[in-house]
């Protein structure tokens, strides 16, 4: 016999006696270190911010330059529409940035499942909606924080890209501040309707390519409905919906923008309860 | 205390375990054996609430495991080192555990150091060796300084030095009171380090008792003894009410009698031993026996059951029969 290990669990005193139970408060702590503790998430943070900003500096600029080529008439018919959709103009990264959300969010789940962390997850919090609510919460709130940022960053470098054209908007304009930040929500409920998916697909590329087809190759496929579908259709494709709100004009046949988001947050609550409803009742 | 009542689990058409019953006492280790595919798994996953039985029940300190208070306070476990996510350090593995049942974080510290990870503490766990990563696993079951520890195949791919190690490591965490419930495949890891033995074959208990009463209700000893004089001391044996063998090499293999009883019949007889071995059966060749009809997948190779205890009309040893119960008393 080699070298005995000399064990001491620390019976002396390592863990006090009592904490209470543990519930929703320790879960969520758990949570936000694990979201902490992988590069994942900051390469996907940082992946939605660079090309939302992007690709709205991008949009931004493109107007900016067909509006300086126009003939001064027509630039002054132009510019109170032009300004009408600046804040829209800025905003257009989203359509992209929603994909990478919903990366972020389906890895939330789907990784546990991935590497097998959700056996050990699930025996330190067999309470598995617990578990499952802090993981929203944490990721619901992380993806509202870094939506909102992404959100008004992409506002005021797509504004200062119009202004050169004098045909900006401002944060004070009626229905602008609304549309930014409903920009952050917009991005923060793509991200929790994909991790509803992945709680039900528990499948990082299944669950990525669900919600990809369902916030984005939907609302190309909506582009070709016939016409007199379209008009019925059309608002209830998850994207329509969920850009309402950020969109400061609202296009005929559409629904309003809290209405819109309204719906598609009704999307995104039916993803959670049907993943949890699977999470809770499936063997891990 | 772990107890199990009539645990039943079907997956689809495969009934994986099958009506268990048995208790897991405190102090001292409870060896779970039985072949790959017997359901050792699928126990595990059942007590810990990963997966719901079909029928029966499960409980942990009285409790289901998903009542617990604090789950990692009362129970610590060891299913799989790879259940960890490999972009995240062992440290913030371990808080992030840590801050689930509300533990102090330097506990995360505290553990690493006690499985020797202290230096690779910050290194991502999926650069981890295997037997990195089973410290990894056993620093999270000892994370909550529970009173029960389960471990699942822990010597699986481990090297010398790191068997010695966990079979020491529960040893210790039994001789200070705790529950050490361990599953293993390999009869002769168990021989080593459990006190107690429930083996399951095909999903269902085979046996229920101490590691000797195992190896003595389970497998028939034999003597070897060499001798110039073979006839002689192989009437004698027979006369003595035992059988006598030869195994080809020269030697005579006695069953039914003790190596004390073939010495004085070969001294009353007058001849001389130039060898005379005990040859206890091992608990491997026990096991084998009692599992040979519940193994799941076998290999169709020929040959019978190793440990040759088929022969035997010893009369003193009850016959193993494939998935007979055996229960051997003295459960202390």
């Amino acid at each position: 016999m080699a070298a005995t290990a000399q064990v001491t669990v620390a019976r002396h005193g390592g863990v006090p006696a009592s904490g209470g139970r543990a519930g929703l408060g320790g879960a969520v702590r758990s949570e936000l270190t694990k979201i902490r503790s992988v590069r994942s998430t900051y390469w996907t943070l940082t992946a939605m911010i660079l090309v939302t900003i992007g690709i709205g500096a991008l949009f931004s600029f493109g107007h900016a330059q067909a509006f300086s080529q126009l003939p001064a008439g027509q630039q002054a018919r132009q510019s109170a529409a032009s300004i009408a959709h600046a804040a829209d103009y800025s905003l257009f990264g989203l359509i992209l940035g929603q994909l990478i959300v919903a990366v972020l969010g389906a890895l939330t789940i789907t990784s546990e499942y991935s590497t097998g962390m959700v056996r050990t997850s699930l025996t330190v919090m067999p309470r598995r909606g617990t578990l499952f609510a802090a993981k929203a919460l944490v990721f619901g709130a992380v993806a509202l924080a870094a939506g909102l940022a992404t959100s008004f960053a992409s506002f005021f470098i797509g504004q200062a890209i119009l202004s050169t054209q004098h045909i900006s908007t401002t944060l004070g304009h009626p229905g602008v501040l609304r549309a930014v930040a409903g920009g952050g929500l917009f991005l923060a409920c793509c991200g929790l309707l994909s991790y509803g998916i992945g709680a039900m697909l528990r499948h990082s590329a299944g669950a990525i390519t669900a919600s990809i087809a369902l916030l984005f190759v939907a609302y190309i496929l909506s582009n070709f409905l016939p016409g007199s579908w379209a008009q019925h259709i059309d608002k209830w494709i998850p994207f329509n919906a969920g850009a309402a709100i950020w969109e400061n004009v609202s296009a005929p046949d559409m629904f309003s923008p809290w209405a819109g988001f309204a719906v598609f947050a009704a999307y995104t609550a039916v993803a959670l309860a049907a993943g949890l409803i699977l999470f809770r009742r499936r063997d891990a | 205390m772990i107890e199990a009542r009539g645990l039943t689990k079907r997956y689809g058409e495969t009934l994986a375990v099958s009506e268990l019953s048995f208790t897991v006492q405190p102090g001292r280790i409870t060896g779970f054996l039985g072949p790959n595919g017997a359901g050792k798994t699928t126990t595990m996953r059942l007590i810990l609430g990963l997966d719901r039985p079909t029928r029966g029940t499960v409980t942990v300190n009285g409790k289901e495991f998903r009542q617990l208070a604090r789950p990692m306070q009362e129970v610590g476990a060891l299913l799989d080192a790879k259940a960890v996510h490999g972009g995240r350090s062992a440290r913030n593995h371990l808080r992030c555990l840590a801050e689930a049942n509300n533990l102090p974080l330097r506990r995360a510290g505290e553990v690493l150091e006690l499985v020797g990870l202290s230096d690779v503490a910050g290194k991502r766990a999926g650069g981890f060796s295997l037997g990195m990563g089973q410290r990894l696993g056993i620093a999270a079951a000892l994370l909550g300084d529970p009173a029960i520890l389960m471990f699942d195949e822990p010597v699986n791919g481990l090297d010398p030095e790191g068997i010695l190690w966990i079979r020491n490591l529960m040893k210790a965490l039994a001789a200070e009171g705790r529950t050490v419930f361990v599953s293993s495949h390999l009869m002769s890891e168990m021989e080593h380090t459990a006190d107690h033995l429930i083996v399951i074959g095909r999903g269902r208990v085979i046996a229920d008792c101490s590691v000797a009463d195992f190896i003595a209700g389970n497998s028939v000893q034999s003597v070897r003894v060499r001798t110039p004089d073979p006839v002689v001391l192989v009437n004698a044996v027979a006369q003595a009410g035992g059988t006598a063998v030869a195994d080809g090499d020269g030697a005579i293999v006695v069953q039914g009698l003790t190596a004390e009883r073939v010495g004085d019949l070969a001294f009353t007889s007058r001849i001389p031993v130039h060898e005379l071995t005990p040859d206890r059966a091992s608990l491997e060749a026990a096991f084998m026996e009692l599992t040979a009809a519940s193994v799941e997948f076998r290999a169709g190779a020929p040959g019978g059951p190793p440990g040759g205890g088929r022969a035997a009309d010893s009369g003193s040893e009850p016959g193993p029969g494939g998935g007979e119960p055996v229960r051997a008393g003295g459960v202390a």
